[in-house]
């Protein structure tokens, strides 16, 4: 178990360090940076042009792109020193500083990223509220009306977009009842019913779409399970519905769902990144969103590479769980 | 002549196979064949648009702008003074295109690697799974829109950087699948008998899985149809005045929500149609062709209890 924990964590290395190259070098990628967009404004006022290069070259060594692009990578990383001759990189624990707001990244994060978690834990409850007695009743009266209506409702939960959900879920109570949806964000700390209150419809919205997809593995595992020989031994035994279900079949099912909830956390992170702009909630799928948009290199990238450094352990973190619930698992 | 015939006779059974198909999904599953119908109504839409659109999709109404539905426009016209439905049949074009041709190319990708990562191993494997790992484990979203920015908007271009982002991320289940098929008593054989790498992997182990790439295929396709929506609604996909029905959401369509709800409601309202048939469907198609799931041995009591059907699957079960 140790061993197999060592070997996981050595494993997320290589991949990390691919995670950040990726992260660094696709951003530099798009056409247009933050200089440019400044330039044109200084365009715009019939500056000189002369004036104007050495604005441009004052700007592109402030912000560091004045060293070619794999110095960059290896000043961030923290492995080349930096233009005052300092290491600060990642293995400094430092970010960079936003191109934006001149403040650090890892601040800036640090105080988006509870919003973005509780929306997240929020929407996997609500997701798992809704799929597990859905899953397990349409798995068990398969191909009657209740499972059909049942699926229905859990594909239709797939099926609607949820930019299109949230819009109108903004937009048709301003018009009914004058009613809109906090723009600041409530503390939990200062109003802990405001700030629930603010969160919950995002978060059933978010976790409508996890929830159709955790049922439809649910309802599959479920139906391969009651197939299962172990299974018919318990209905021979006479043993009650109740106690098939829950004890011999649920606990067998539980293990797909368990390794499925990784890329579900996934998908729920992209679809945060929507929500959260919708919902004008200053999560850090909308600081990523902006930051790209704005071009603030050091931004987008430190954010991608926090929120793939959660998804790796995330899924460290499932795979363990599986193994728990699993006592087949041996971890070599 | 003896190739010709014995093509004919693959063919007939082939064909026979995929009647069988229909004829359990009507029988067998009344949802599956709701979604089959409303699948078939979207490929035709896209097909024949030109036909169906009683406007053309650009085409002004100088004199309507924001109308309501009436005889005349069906479900309204936009801030333009375009009419929605021309819009809509349109935009199915788009989502039938950019569904079918995103889901092929990750299809694709997603065996070629697979299929190579499971049969080779080894080291091979174990680097090139730390990139799909990485690939994982970025957001999804986010990598598609700076992709986009880097290749610009457009249609072919989301189509190849939505194919190629999934088609990295979902070599996975392939690669798993082919792992499993490898230790096969016939993949053996065929490698004693001295078949070629490339033979054993196109002639023995891809049929075999032929089932489960087409039920990833059909289960992709409405995914990429919501992303093709989600991109183009965030800005970062199809560029207007093309009609996509994620586009019609954005911009225009938000801003005019309250003097025009419609605007934003018909396009919503089809590609929730769309995605709910295609996965159901998939649904009803994977119930059918997994073999994990066919037979009725141990079927619930429920309907061991009628009787009748109970003795059917049971029947059915014996003679395959």
């Amino acid at each position: 178990m140790l061993t197999y924990i060592i070997r996981r964590l050595l494993l997320m290395i290589p991949t990390l360090f691919i995670v950040s190259i990726i992260v660094f070098f696709l951003i530099r990628l798009i056409p247009g940076s933050i200089v440019e967009a400044q330039i044109v404004a200084l365009r715009q006022m019939n500056i000189p042009i002369e004036d104007i290069e050495a604005v441009r070259a004052a700007l592109v060594k402030q912000y560091g792109m004045d060293v070619s692009i794999p110095v960059q990578y290896g000043r961030w990383i923290g492995v080349v020193p930096q233009a005052d001759g300092s290491l600060s990189g990642i293995f400094q624990g430092d970010l960079g500083t936003s191109l934006i707001t001149k403040k650090p990244v890892v601040e800036e994060i640090a105080v988006r990223w509870p919003v973005t978690l509780e929306l997240g834990l929020m929407a996997i409850i609500v997701a798992q509220t809704i799929a597990f007695p859905i899953g397990i009743y349409s798995a068990l009266r398969q191909d009657t009306w209740g499972d059909y209506i049942a699926r229905s409702f859990a594909i239709f939960c797939i099926a609607v977009p949820g930019f299109w959900l949230a819009t109108l879920v903004i937009v048709f109570p301003s018009i009914w009842w004058g009613y809109m949806p906090p723009i600041m964000l409530i503390p939990f700390t200062e109003d802990p019913i405001g700030n629930l209150q603010m969160f919950i419809v995002p978060a059933i919205i978010l976790g409508m779409v996890m929830s159709g997809g955790t049922m439809r593995i649910i309802r599959t595992m479920m139906l391969e399970v009651l197939r299962q020989d172990y299974i018919r031994t318990a209905w021979g035994k006479g043993l009650r519905e109740r106690v098939v279900v829950l004890r011999h079949s649920l606990k067998n099912t539980l293990i797909p769902v368990v390794t499925m909830l990784g890329p579900q956390l996934l998908l729920l992170l992209g679809g945060a990144v929507i929500i959260e702009q919708i919902f004008c909630l200053p999560g850090i799928g909308r600081l990523s969103l902006d930051a790209i948009v704005n071009r603030d290199y050091p931004m987008v990238s430190g954010a991608l590479l926090i929120m793939s450094s959660a998804m790796v352990l995330l899924n460290l973190m499932v795979d363990l769980t599986y193994g728990y619930l699993d006592p087949r698992v041996h971890y070599k | 002549m003896a190739d010709s015939s014995s093509g004919r006779v693959a063919e007939r059974k082939r064909h026979s196979e995929l009647v069988g198909f229909f004829i359990r999904l009507v029988k067998e599953k009344p949802l599956g064949t709701v979604g089959g119908v409303i699948t078939l109504l979207l490929l035709l839409t896209g097909i024949f648009a030109d036909f169906l659109a009683p406007y053309g999709y650009n085409e002004l109404h100088t004199s309507d702008f924001l109308a309501a539905p009436s005889a005349r426009f069906w479900l309204g016209t936009d801030n333009l003074g375009r009419d929605m439905l021309s819009r809509v049949i349109f935009g199915a074009r788009v989502s039938v295109i950019v569904g079918l041709a995103a889901a092929t190319i990750a299809t694709v990708l997603s065996v070629f690697m697979g299929m190579l990562c499971g049969y080779i191993g080894g080291k091979f494997d174990l680097i090139v799974q730390r990139f799909v790992d990485a690939w994982m484990c970025i957001p999804w979203l986010i990598m598609l829109m700076i992709i986009m920015g880097v290749v610009g908007p457009g249609m072919l271009s989301l189509i190849i950087a939505m194919g190629v982002v999934n088609g990295l991320g979902g070599s996975r289940f392939p690669r798993s699948i082919v792992i499993s098929i490898k230790e096969n008593v016939y993949v053996r054989a065929a490698r004693a008998v001295g078949c070629s790498r490339t033979r054993i992997l196109t002639h023995h182990i891809l049929p075999n899985m032929m089932p489960i790439i087409i039920i990833t295929f059909s289960m992709s396709v409405p995914g990429m149809i919501l992303g093709e929506a989600t991109l183009s609604f965030l800005g970062f996909g199809i560029p207007p005045p093309t009609p996509s029905w994620g586009g019609m959401l954005s911009g225009s369509g938000r801003s005019n929500m309250f003097r025009a709800p419609w605007m934003a409601i018909w396009p919503g309202l089809a590609l929730a149609t769309v995605v709910y048939g295609i996965n159901m469907f998939g649904d009803a198609a994977r119930d059918i062709l997994d073999p994990r799931l066919r037979g009725g041995v141990g079927r619930y009591g429920v309907r061991a209890k009628k009787g009748k059907k109970g003795g059917d699957a049971n029947q059915s079960s014996t003679t395959q």
